[in-house]
């Protein structure tokens, strides 16, 4: 999913990181944000609703819309859209509104 | 407490014109922006700008962006906040703030508003589905991190946003499968239209989304035809195996700390939503807040750029510490504006503009 060649752009990644994404050991990169990595790794569900648990991407990217609200590092409803990846993050899939453990 | 002569709340390209345009006018000059850096949605804008020269048309956003942050960044009567979110807008010109988990206060004698605007949902089934992004959230995606949004797009809107992205997105070697759009018209540049069309991109006008449908992120799409007004014609309704449906439906204004500050606001749909009454300086009805930008008005970014300087160099010389050029500078910023909004393509601003005006700002409507 990254884009390796673009006629206008030129994109600098920060060094790869670590983190574990539902158990898993995903990579992206410092700099960009929880989000972006998730996707680039194909990862697109990233909450379920409340009532009926439906699935949930980003829509707005820029941390305004709370679609992408996600248990990091057991903090519920982070704004995964505006949340830079750090090395080590512990991200889960949010159910409904989340609560503190 | 932090003491500034103009604080601005936003650095796009209207927050960015405003503080620059302050600090000429020798205000001490605080910008804020909730982002981690300066240029909003300017930085995500890889395509070149119309308009006149003096709004930089012919260059990329990317680097009118980076020519304005640079200027931001020598002046050093402008100090920049980021990561910061305005919080609340009071009568005594205290600003509350959130900056990275902590509480403050800004007081400033007069505020620019240059919050921006927000990307409009549309009504469709399956419209809550993973894959389902806004035109500025596809942007950031590929255009900032360098991720591609799926591989089959279907974009929704042939304004100026969807068809500038759908370019994007081929760009970052995305397929475009379709643009629709409900209108019998694109309503976008027709030199946008034309690029995306050699491209092999059909644009489907009088087309509509009924639905998206997957089970755990978009698979495709059901669209159909439209009739003139506006009704869905039987048995037109088909698939588009896509994975990404881009919503480019129009933006809506972030007013909401200047509801939250009690300015008036009316409804105006050729402004895109509820705007704050403005004077031609863009002063609102209250008297220590400014507005520039699309949280006035949809517009573009080269008006968002004059009108942050037509704020900031109105709200420095309103509070007295202008030397003698402001005034100039003014009248030629109003100049450009006109200017800018004087072709068929500014009629609906015009408008938009005029409706607002044509109430008072100050006692009637606004509770005592």
């Amino acid at each position: 999913m990254r884009i390796s060649e673009h006629p206008i752009l030129k994109f600098k990644r920060g060094k790869e990181i670590k983190f574990s994404y539902e158990g898993r050991e995903l990579s992206g990169h410092e700099g960009e944000t929880i989000a972006a990595a998730l996707h680039a790794a194909g990862v697109k569900v990233l909450s379920r609703s409340a009532v009926l648990h439906r699935p949930r991407g980003f829509f707005c990217a820029i941390g305004t819309c709370s679609s992408c609200l996600m248990v990091v590092d057991s903090v519920p409803n982070v704004r995964v859209c505006i949340t830079k990846l750090r090395e080590g993050m512990v991200v889960a899939e949010q159910l409904g509104r989340g609560s503190l453990a | 407490m932090k003491t500034v002569d103009i604080c601005v709340i936003g650095g796009g390209p209207a927050g960015l014109n405003a503080a620059l345009a302050a600090a000429q006018g020798g205000a001490s000059v605080l910008l804020l922006d909730d982002a981690d850096y300066l240029g909003g949605q300017l930085v995500k804008q890889t395509h070149m700008f119309f308009g006149s020269e003096k709004q930089q048309a012919g260059t990329r956003g990317i680097d009118i962006a980076s020519t304005l942050v640079q200027a931001v960044q020598s002046i050093p009567a402008i100090d920049v906040w980021l990561e910061t979110t305005a919080l609340g807008l009071y009568d005594d010109s205290v600003l509350t703030v959130e900056q990275q988990g902590r509480y403050r206060k800004v007081k400033a004698k007069r505020f620019i508003v240059a919050t921006g605007a927000s990307e409009k949902m549309l009504a469709f089934k399956g419209n809550d589905l993973p894959g389902v992004y806004g035109a500025g959230a596809v942007q950031t995606l590929m255009n900032v991190f360098g991720v591609r949004p799926g591989q089959r797009v279907l974009m929704v809107g042939a304004g100026n946003i969807g068809l500038i992205v759908s370019y994007q997105l081929l760009q970052a070697g995305v397929k475009v499968e379709a643009i629709v759009e409900g209108s019998p018209q694109i309503g976008g540049y027709l030199v946008h239209a034309s690029k995306i069309r050699r491209a092999g991109v059909p644009i489907l006008t009088s087309h509509t989304i009924l639905e998206a449908y997957g089970e755990n992120a978009v698979e495709g799409a059901v669209i159909c035809e439209l009739n003139r007004a506006w009704q869905i014609i039987p048995n037109t309704a088909r698939r588009l195996a896509v994975d990404v449906i881009c919503l480019a439906v129009g933006l809506s204004p972030l007013s909401d700390l200047l509801w939250q500050a009690d300015c008036r606001m009316l409804y105006t749909s050729e402004l895109g939503g509820h705007v704050a009454w403005r004077d031609e300086n863009l002063r609102t009805s209250q008297p220590h807040i400014y507005i520039a930008g699309d949280v006035a008005g949809i517009e573009e970014a080269s008006s968002a750029m004059v009108e942050g300087a037509v704020a900031g160099y109105a709200a420095a010389k309103d509070i007295g510490l202008a030397p003698m050029d402001v005034e100039q500078r003014l009248l030629v910023a109003l100049e450009q504006l006109k200017e800018l909004r004087s072709g068929p393509v500014g009629e609906k601003i015009r408008l938009g503009i005029a409706e607002v005006q044509s109430v008072r700002g100050d006692i009637d409507g606004r509770h005592t």
